[in-house]
């Protein structure tokens, strides 16, 4: 496939097919919506399904049924659509169900949701969240195989940038290695009458002929796994922060932003560097421990009120002084990435933190 | 309430009851057709009353259907027989002296 | 000995003409009350899978109730999902697998409370599962409390005095808003409080059955069933107690149906 001009809903779509996926549901709402419209342009023909839902929590609870049965299924809204999503994204996760969820978000107002969960019980999910459209066509490929090498589901954090601005792009199938056989657990009514019928159930006590390890057992499967997953996954970028003495910490394509105004700072003299969580759960605390080893400041700009800081001040080195220095980011559309995603403001709070005197740690 | 059995009552078929599946509802005694079910005075290891089935049973099949238990199987008799209750007089009450 | 002896196989020339456990039940063991009616309406769905010789592909998706158990017990391939979302999970599966036999199971206060949303959206658009409501007027497993089915004057934990319309509204006949659904292909209900009931309601079960499989669009059975626990009388008036009091408010029969073949 040649490159082309394609807007990023359009390539995440097509990402989403080349991965295997033959189930997508949605309820229209923006920056989203595009997305569900190229699923149901797309998906017929690649032998899929695309529905469009009547509410949220019909298009989780679609997805869930198809993930059942094996398939590759996804769905997806923005932050607000997503919170009507937390009951099922909980469901699929303690019954051990893979599934992409797609939160083109408004801003980035959504990174408690992603990384807390809305659900009940005890269960994560992995987030990755791209910078940029070609990141995201990746993500995209890389989280079905991720949902179904762990068992759960999974979030793609885009945003308004990555759905509705267009890149020049070249697509290629990415295959992440082999994957267990679903044949277990799926269900497509053949062990029906066997004696050996299949179960999902989160209570996991089996059938009379089968019966499971029981909720306690099955609790502590889930927890053992999550902890693997977030001992092995995390992922993350820095830009120049060997030597930094201010690491600016962002997500997403806010980082684009963050990482220019570095090196306009570099230019300047400035001691600068940055960092970017790529998965916001499992968080890349390791990544952040070494890269704020030298630092003497980290500054984090994200389009909240805050709330990536936190996971920064429990994984920065205490040597470092944090400082939250993004905001509610607003504009006329409601996108949520409005005049704070703009490289002269992300400058001015970098140059405001950085001149003021480091305070005094009691 | 319908008339009481006769003495002897044409049989065409019977029950097996898994006693320790009962739970003494009580819900197959309207739903027999001949009216043949009653329920008895023995408790199985639980505690509920059992039911008891007297001759003239034909083997409709309502009582394991409406059993919520699944604690009823009936079968058919390859023939009817005439079948009679000792101890119990043409009007279906016990006779004297017997218990 | 007054009686027959019933605690061992006949001794004379016999067959049996009905065994203890359905096919499709791996046991019958269950912990529901006395009396209680879904059982018996289990039976009926279990029998006509069989009968219809969709053992082998049948999926079965379960509601949040006492009848929960009766998915545990069941030979079936099954998901529990989460309270009122059955239809919708049902939709994704059907999609998926096309060619298997859906089945949803699911009680009034999982349906017609939670999930009236799921149920009415899954007809309208058509799709071929079958979905079951066990209706008891009551949310039982919680131990008794009102649901959108709870009849007027049927007390409960919530409606102690009765309910009451100025007070606690009107019951919803989900089947009669199903009838009026274009997609939704075969609407009935029937109960297991008497063995006419119990005849008369396995054919609608069959029959839903049978028009999912030919792809006739969205097939739903109600079943009214006996909780003699929620409706605080005696296990042995369960069956009369639904005849007057659920029985007044939803009537029994074929509500929607496709003219038959030829």
């Amino acid at each position: 496939m040649a490159p082309r001009l394609m807007q990023g809903s359009d390539a995440v779509a097509d990402a989403a097919i080349l991965a295997g996926c033959r189930f997508f549901t949605g309820y229209p709402m923006l920056p989203f919506t595009e997305l569900l419209e190229n699923m149901a342009k797309k998906l017929p023909h690649a032998g899929g399904v695309c529905i469009n839902a009547e509410s949220e929590i019909e298009a989780i609870n679609m997805a869930l049924g198809a993930a059942a049965t094996g398939a590759r299924a996804a769905t997806g809204s923005c932050g607000q659509g997503v919170s009507l999503m937390q009951e099922g994204i909980a469901e699929l996760a303690l019954n051990e169900l893979p599934l992409v969820v797609f939160n083109m978000a408004r801003g980035q107002q959504d990174y408690f949701q992603s990384t807390r969960g809305g659900g009940w019980g005890d269960y994560r999910t992995i987030t990755l969240a791209p910078k940029d459209i070609p990141e995201a066509v990746v993500h995209t490929q890389l989280l079905f195989y991720l949902a179904d090498r762990y068992r759960t589901p999974v979030i793609l954090y885009g945003d308004y940038v990555i759905a509705h601005t267009s890149v020049g792009i070249e697509l290629e199938k990415l295959d992440f290695g082999p994957l267990d056989s679903k044949e277990s657990w799926a269900l497509d009514g053949t062990m029906s009458g066997t004696g050996r019928a299949r179960q999902i159930w989160t209570w996991a006590r089996g059938k009379p002929n089968t019966p499971g390890p029981g909720p306690s057992q099955a609790w502590e499967t889930i927890a053992e796994k999550y902890a693997e997953i977030e001992r092995t996954e995390q992922r993350f970028e820095t830009y120049r922060a060997e030597d930094a003495d201010t690491l600016v910490v962002s997500f997403g394509t806010t980082a684009i932003f963050v990482d220019r105004v570095v090196d306009e700072l570099r230019e300047e003299g400035l001691s600068i560097g940055s960092f970017r969580p790529i998965t916001l759960w499992p968080f890349p605390a390791v990544g952040l421990a070494e890269a704020t080893k030298g630092c003497s400041r980290v500054l984090v700009y994200e389009l909240n009120a805050g709330q990536m800081v936190d996971d920064v001040r429990m994984y920065a080195e205490d040597r470092s002084v944090i400082r939250s220095i993004g905001g509610v980011s607003q504009d006329s559309s409601g996108m949520r990435q409005g005049d704070l995603l703009n490289a002269d403001e992300v400058r001015a709070r970098i140059r405001r933190a950085v001149a003021e005197p480091a305070p005094s740690r009691a | 309430m319908s008339a009481p059995h006769t003495r002897a009552a044409l049989t065409r078929g019977t029950v097996v009851l898994d006693a320790e599946r009962c739970k003494g509802c009580g819900l197959c005694i309207p739903a027999c057709r001949p009216n043949v079910l009653a329920m008895g005075s023995i408790t199985n290891a639980a505690g509920f009353n059992l039911p008891e089935l007297r001759p003239g049973c034909t083997g409709c099949m309502a009582c394991a259907e409406i059993c919520p238990d699944f604690a009823l199987e009936v079968w058919k008799f390859a023939e009817p027989i005439v079948m009679d209750t000792p101890g119990v007089d043409a009007d279906g009450d016990k006779a004297d002296g017997e218990v | 000995m007054t009686t027959v002896d019933i605690h061992a196989a006949p001794d004379r020339d016999a067959r049996r003409v009905v065994g203890f456990k359905p096919d499709l039940l791996q046991s019958s063991e269950h912990d529901l009350c006395p009396g209680c009616g879904h059982p018996i309406a289990w039976r009926l769905v279990l029998d006509s899978l069989v009968e219809l010789e969709l053992s082998h592909r049948t999926i079965l998706i379960a509601g949040h109730g006492c009848y929960t158990q009766m998915m545990r017990i069941a030979d079936l391939d099954s998901l529990q999902c989460l309270h009122g979302r059955a239809p919708a999970v049902a939709t994704g599966v059907k999609r998926m697998v096309p060619g298997t036999a859906v089945v949803t199971l699911q009680g009034d206060g999982d349906m017609v409370s939670e999930g009236l949303h799921e149920v009415l959206h899954a007809a309208a658009r058509g799709e071929n599962v079958t979905a079951l409501l066990f209706n008891n007027g009551v949310f039982g497993d919680t131990g008794g409390h009102m649901t959108a089915t709870t009849v007027i004057g049927q007390r409960t934990k919530t409606s102690l005095d009765g309910r009451e319309a100025a007070e606690h509204g009107y019951p919803i006949d989900v089947a009669k808003l199903l009838t009026q659904i274009e997609g939704a292909a075969y609407v009935a209900r029937g109960a297991v409080n008497t063995p006419g009931m119990i005849a008369r309601t396995k054919r609608m079960i069959r029959r839903a059955l049978e028009l999912q499989m030919a792809g006739a669009g969205f097939t739903f059975v109600e079943v009214l069933t006996m909780c003699p626990t929620g409706w605080f009388v005696p296990t042995a008036d369960g069956p009369e107690y639904l005849e007057d009091s659920m029985m007044e408010t939803f009537g029994i029969g074929e509500l929607k149906a496709p003219p038959p073949a030829d």
